[in-house]
Order: structure tokens, then C-alpha cells, then sequence
């Protein structure tokens, strides 16, 4: 799609306009769009500066211009003093940011980066995403940014549009796309969640009665309109669960279920369960150890726990409409 | 147990045995032929040691020397040209699509194949046939033809590791084709270009077969012209001429590729 936008592919069909202008027309070298690159493209052959300054030249810009625009827009992405450099004496880290100066510097209305993280180390990961984002505060201008690590997505957009395959499955802020998943696809690719196939026992209302052949009844809260007896998905997010091995006593919208701790998995601020149902089923349990006292770290291997939520925190996903 | 202690055998005895005597036999040769030139006699039995070979190629070989301009003539002028029409045709080849593609290619590597004694016949009856007198002129179209296929692959190669999302870069930065052409593309195969002509050069300079159909009365080149003296016996002004050349070939071969690391590390 970002291949489409600056002009490198042309689509079967559809149109693409920036600005209210229709851009399909325009060849890349004609489009308000600068991409950064996967593999960053740097000009293996020219310096640092040259490279940042590549589109001024093209435009013939006066040399007192380049000098001082080159150098600001270093600034901007911390590479001041590195401008005499060759792209092969930098680290992954800094290549990444010659090519967002090289691509920021033509002032285009829309950035476009195309898995720009993707060749970096977790760490390095994390710090250039915070650099992005305040890039993108700074300079305000559209960033459209491909990636296919969904934490990298959830953190950084203002809007996700969720595709498979070429199609647009759903677009939304952040948070409609994790609690409000439009399909099962979405909701399965965006965080990680608990999915079952369930039926419909009774409507009232918001309130729904499911059956769920692997956890038994479950009553869970939805605005779609469904009718009884039709076949629907049921998703609860695994941190929406608590779990503890002490009996609670609970209001009737809570679900509550018993099994068996498969597999817990400490990892410092949060254990992940894994906990058998009955026998028939694991589901994905997430517990934040608030409190130093938790009784988190002490739930272990084989033991009996108790397990609920709220009906308000499940949530009842479409089938994608074929 | 120091009987399982594990000996290495002495390793590559016999490999170091057969590398010596390939060197040898590389080099024996020249190494005789560079002894001689220095002889003070004309035949094989050593006179003792002097310059004299030296002093007649430099002051009295008129002939020699005519033969060694044309040689440099040629070989600069159809290197230049075959290193142009050679990138051109690379670039071209690489990046475009287009039907007989692969035909184009595979008929480039026609020339590498054919004997060059082919390629000289077939260059002679093509230049009487549209009437052009033999001379400089059509050794250097022959060179020319030849050098090509040469130039067009060595260049290929090195665009074949070129990476197409730089180019895009290029031309998502504002440039139109032919900034791409000469501000990224020709920068970047540099050193493959300067390799080929360098290789053009040398190939120029040493031809013998094909220069030796299309050259006319007056347009010798040293090739043939060494092969003209030898068909008056031996002078050992050769020996001394072929000292030269080898001492240049190594000083050009030293410079190319401290010059092509230069370029490199640029």
C-alpha cells in the first residue's frame, strides 16, 4: 500500500489523494511523499550531509539553504556532529534516522514508513519509537507507518487500520481496535485474547446468556443485536481475568470458573497463567502484581484457582462478513 | 593415554610442493627472458651483462615506437567507447523490461565464446564488403566490438548487487531519471566501470588475432609488429621491450587496484 501511496505501483483499482489532490497521475518524484525505507536505501556513496541534503540539490537550493536546513534537520533526529560520516560507519540506529532526516527534510504532507523498525534490536526498537513520536509531535505532518508488530502499532497511532491480505478488516483509534475488535482476525492479531465459539441461550437486554461448550455458561455484555440460538465468538482478554486460588463471592454478572494452573510464567511485573478448565480448555490468564503483597507469585504449578470476570469485560466479536 | 593424543599430520606437504612448481613454471619464463635482456651477445650464450638491448630500443627503433602510439591510440579510444555503449547497455539490461531480454544477454556472451579467429575473418569480409580501407580506423571498431561484451557483463555484475529500493529512494526525493542515472547509479558502479575499462585496455593492447585481419598498411600495432620482427629471427631488442611491458603491466595492475580501493573506501 505505502508502495501505492509514493507512486512505485499503481493500483488496480481506487484512488489516492493527498490533500484533496488526486496524486495517482504523478510520478514519485511529483508526490508530497517521502517514504523511509525498510532497509533505510542510504546512498552508500555519499556522506551523511549529502545524503539529508540529496532532494535540496535536486532542487538547486542556494548552498547557505542546504547548510542550514541539513543541519537542523540533523539536529532534529540527534545526529548532530555525524554529518562527515559514511553510511557504513553508522549502527542500524543512526542509518534509521538519516533516512527519517533524508525523507523529512522535502517537507512532505505525508511520511511514509515502510516496517521502519523492523531491522533494529528490541531495545533500539523502543527508544526510536519514542523518537518517532516526538518527531511526529514536532513536525505534525501525516506519518503512515506499516508494521506488523501490533504493541509497535497500539503505542504509536492515532488511527489503525488493521489489513490482511490487502483488505481493510477495520480502522479505529487504539483503543476501538483492542476493545472493540471488528472481526476475529483483528481480534486475534491486535494483543492476545482468550476466543471461543459460543451460542446464544438468552437475550435480555444488553445481557447475553452464552454457552460456551468449553467453560459452560457465560454471560457477557455486547450492543450488537444478536438473537437466540445463533452461533457467535466470544473474546475476554487475558488481563481482564483475576485469578486467585480462594473461593470469592460475586454478584451474578460475574462468570466464574475453576481449574487448574497449567503453566505460570513470572516475568517480573506480571505473571501469565495458563490455566485448564475443567479439563477441556486453556485460557490465557494475565495477573499484574500491583501490590508487593500479591498473592500473584504464589499461585503455582497444579494448583486450583478460581477464575472471573465481569460480564461487562468479555466481549462478543462479528463474524467478518464474507 | 599419549597414544590418543591427537597429531595433526605435517599438513599440505605435497600442495606446497605443487604450488612451487606452478609458480616456476609461471614464472621461469619471464624470469629467463628478463635475464637475456640484459645479455650483451645475440645468441643463447651469456656474453655478460649489459644495456645495450635497452639503448637500441630506445634511440633506434623508429618502427617499435610508431607501433606502441598506435597500440595506445587504440586501446584508449575503443575503451572509452566500449566502456559508455557497455554501461549503457548494462544499465539498460538490468533495470528495463523487455521481450528478447534474455536473448540480448545470452547473445553477449557469444563473442567470449567464439574463436577470435572467427571473429577476425568475419570483421574483414564485413569491412570489404561496405568497402572501408583497412587501418587505425577499423582496429579500433574491431577492438571496439570486441571489448564490449566484456565491459557490458563486468558492469552488469556489479549492478546485479545493486540495491533497486536506493534508486527508489532517489526518485521518492524528487529525482527524475536522469538524476538517479548520474547522481546515484553511475557513483555507485564506479569502480566496476573504471575495472572494465582498465580490463578494455589491457585487452586492446594484447590482441593479436582479430588486429591482425583488420589492420591495414601503416596502422601496426605492437602485437604485430613483434610478430614481424620474430619473423626475422629473435632480436633480443624484444627481450627487452617485453622487460618493459612487464615491469608496466605490474606498476598499472599496483595503481589500478590501490585506485580502485581508493575509490572504494571514497
Amino acid at each position: 500500500m505505502l508502495r501505492i501511496i509514493a507512486g512505485f505501483e499503481n493500483p488496480d483499482a481506487g484512488a489516492v489523494s493527498i490533500d484533496d489532490i488526486d496524486i495517482l497521475p504523478l510520478p514519485p518524484n511529483r508526490r508530497h511523499a517521502n517514504t523511509v525505507f525498510q532497509n533505510y536505501a542510504l546512498f552508500p556513496h555519499l556522506t551523511v550531509f549529502e545524503n539529508v541534503a540529496f532532494s535540496m540539490r535536486l532542487k538547486r537550493a542556494s548552498r547557505k539553504d542546504v547548510q542550514l536546513k541539513v543541519s537542523d534537520y540533523l539536529h532534529l533526529v540527534e545526529l548532530d556532529g555525524q554529518a562527515d560520516k559514511m553510511p557504513s560507519q553508522l549502527s542500524g540506529g543512526q542509518k534509521q534516522r538519516v533516512a527519517i532526516a533524508r525523507a523529512l527534510i522535502n517537507e512532505p504532507s505525508v511520511l511514509l514508513l515502510d516496517e521502519p523498525l523492523s531491522a533494529l534490536d528490541a531495545k533500539l526498537r523502543q527508544h526510536m519509537l519514542i523518537e518517532l513520536d516526538s518527531i511526529h509531535d514536532k513536525i505534525g505532518i501525516t506519518f503512515i507507518y506499516v508494521t506488523h508488530d501490533q504493541q509497535e502499532a497500539l503505542s504509536v497511532s492515532d488511527r489503525i487500520a488493521v489489513m490482511d491480505k490487502g483488505n481493510v478488516l477495520q480502522v479505529g483509534t487504539p483503543y476501538e481496535i483492542y476493545e472493540s475488535p471488528a472481526d476475529i482476525f483483528v481480534a486475534n492479531f491486535i494483543g492476545e485474547t482468550n476466543l471461543f465459539q459460543a451460542s446464544v441461550k438468552a437475550v435480555e437486554g444488553e445481557l447475553v446468556d452464552l454457552e460456551v461448550p468449553e467453560l459452560g455458561d457465560i454471560r457477557v455484555t455486547t450492543t450488537c443485536p444478536v438473537s437466540v440460538g445463533a452461533t457467535v465468538n466470544f473474546t475476554i482478554r487475558p488481563e481482564k481475568i483475576r485469578i486467585s486460588r480462594a473461593q470469592p463471592t460475586l454478584a451474578s454478572e460475574y462468570n466464574i470458573l475453576q481449574g487448574t494452573v497449567e503453566e505460570p510464567i513470572y516475568t517480573g511485573f506480571q505473571t501469565k497463567y495458563f490455566v485448564r478448565i475443567d479439563g477441556t480448555t486453556t485460557m490465557k490468564i494475565f495477573k499484574q502484581h500491583i501490590n508487593y503483597t500479591d498473592e500473584g507469585p504464589d499461585i503455582h504449578w497444579k494448583d486450583s484457582v478460581y477464575v472471573w470476570w465481569h460480564a461487562e469485560d468479555g466481549y462478543i466479536v462479528e463474524d467478518r462478513p464474507q | 593415554m599419549a597414544a590418543n593424543v591427537y597429531k595433526p599430520r605435517k599438513p599440505y606437504r605435497l600442495s606446497k610442493y605443487v604450488f612451487i612448481f606452478a609458480i616456476a613454471f609461471l614464472f621461469m619464463p619471464l624470469a629467463v627472458l628478463v635475464a637475456y635482456s640484459f645479455n650483451a651477445g645475440k645468441t643463447m650464450a651469456w656474453h655478460g651483462f649489459s644495456f645495450v638491448w635497452y639503448e637500441k630500443l630506445l634511440f633506434s627503433s623508429d618502427e617499435l615506437w610508431k607501433a606502441v602510439v598506435n597500440s595506445l591510440i587504440i586501446a584508449l579510444s575503443s575503451a572509452a567507447v566500449s566502456t559508455v555503449i557497455g554501461t549503457a547497455g548494462a544499465i539498460g539490461v538490468n533495470w528495463h523490461q523487455f521481450k528478447l531480454k534474455t536473448y540480448v544477454r545470452g547473445a553477449t556472451f557469444l563473442p567470449l565464446i567464439l574463436p577470435e579467429i572467427i571473429i577476425g575473418v568475419s570483421l574483414l569480409i564485413f569491412f570489404a564488403g561496405i568497402g572501408i580501407h583497412l587501418g587505425l580506423f577499423t582496429i579500433f571498431i574491431a577492438h571496439t566490438s570486441f571489448n564490449l561484451p566484456f565491459v557490458f557483463l563486468m558492469v552488469l555484475a556489479r549492478l546485479e548487487e545493486f540495491d533497486y529500493s536506493i534508486i527508489e529512494a532517489a526518485k521518492d526525493l524528487g529525482a527524475r531519471e536522469r538524476d538517479a542515472l548520474v547522481k546515484i547509479i553511475i557513483p555507485i558502479s564506479r569502480p566496476g566501470i573504471i575495472s572494465a575499462f582498465l580490463m578494455a585496455v589491457t585487452m586492446s593492447l594484447e590482441d593479436f588475432v582479430i588486429t591482425f585481419f583488420v589492420a591495414g598498411p601503416g596502422s601496426t600495432t605492437l602485437p604485430l609488429y613483434v610478430y614481424s620482427m620474430i619473423r626475422f629471427g629473435v632480436s633480443p631488442v624484444i627481450n627487452a621491450l617485453s622487460v618493459v611491458l612487464i615491469s608496466g603491466t605490474i606498476l598499472l595492475t599496483l595503481s589500478a587496484r590501490n585506485l580502485l580501493k581508493y575509490i572504494a573506501d571514497r
